[in-house]
């Protein structure tokens, strides 16, 4: 009896290409990024990673929880701060970090040379990777943890899910933790 | 850096088969380039972000971004994902005869 296998290595040797076989497999990738900071310095760099991946035509998906879940919180989304207490890059002593008015003035320049560089703000680079087709979810316990519902996050958001239901949802996915 | 044949043309592309030259490039090229990425036929809105790209870059020296285009052409972001479903941020730029885009956003 000949197999399937053998039928297709003699219609390869004969020079014909196996049927409902494509010459080139398509293989799909798929990022699935999970944001647990909301600093504005931690928020970028998952949303333009994100991004990266949509233009490329891989497909991601993005999972907000525990302070992850401010950077598509309605009222702090547009809000967030540089966060430079504890951060040993910071261009600034610990001891000045610390004073009234330095994380604003911090935040304010991070945002001025985000602006000259055309790097969008975080709600319009939400919408864009909305537009773009990219998943964006929230943690469920994180959103039970901080007493919000649907309504208290941007309306770009695909849905709210477990831990399991996330691992489900990441299933082939290259998984990257910020 | 290697010599293709596209569109009957020797083309000079580099290893990711990016156009090196746009000066090699010609409308029938971006249709055959289009073809090669699944989009076939190029539409009158296909053409407009290939012709802003190739001008961005003839005026800039590097092929312009997704947001750049959307904003300069008026072209929604979700559209630019119909119009080149599997990246619109290589490749608007590949079709056009530019070299991969160099911004991230």
């Amino acid at each position: 009896m000949t197999t399937t296998l053998e039928l297709e290595k003699t219609m390869e040797f004969a020079g014909v290409p196996a049927q409902d076989e494509p010459t080139e497999k398509e293989v799909t990738r798929k990022v699935a990024i999970i944001c647990s900071k909301g600093s504005l310095d931690m928020a970028y760099p998952g949303l333009i990673m994100a991004n990266a991946a949509r233009m490329m035509g891989i497909e991601a998906m993005v999972f907000f929880t525990f302070w992850g879940l401010d950077i598509v919180t309605k009222n702090k989304s547009g809000k967030l701060h540089a966060g430079m207490l504890g951060n040993p890059s910071s261009p600034m002593p610990h001891s000045v970090m610390g004073l009234p008015g330095m994380e604003a003035l911090a935040t304010k320049m991070m945002k001025k040379k985000m602006d000259d560089l055309e790097i969008p703000d975080i709600p319009e680079l939400l919408e864009i990777l909305n537009d773009a087709g990219a998943e964006l979810y929230s943690c469920q316990l994180a959103m039970e943890m901080f007493g919000l519902s649907d309504e208290d996050l941007v309306p770009q958001m695909t849905g709210s899910l477990t831990a399991m239901d996330f691992w489900e949802k990441a299933d082939g996915a290259q998984v990257v933790f910020i | 850096m290697s010599t293709v044949m596209i569109a009957s043309v020797p083309i000079e592309v580099d290893a990711e088969g990016f156009m090196t030259d746009p000066d090699q490039w010609t409308p029938g090229i971006a249709i055959q380039l289009g073809r090669e990425a699944g989009i076939e036929p190029l539409t009158d809105r296909h053409w407009q972000v290939i012709d802003f790209c190739r001008s961005d870059n003839a005026a800039r020296g590097t092929p312009p971004t997704v947001r750049r285009i959307t904003k300069a052409t008026g072209i929604p972001t979700k559209e630019m994902y119909q119009l080149f479903p599997k990246g619109p941020g290589i490749l608007a730029s590949r079709i056009a005869g530019l070299t991969k885009p160099k911004g991230c956003i």
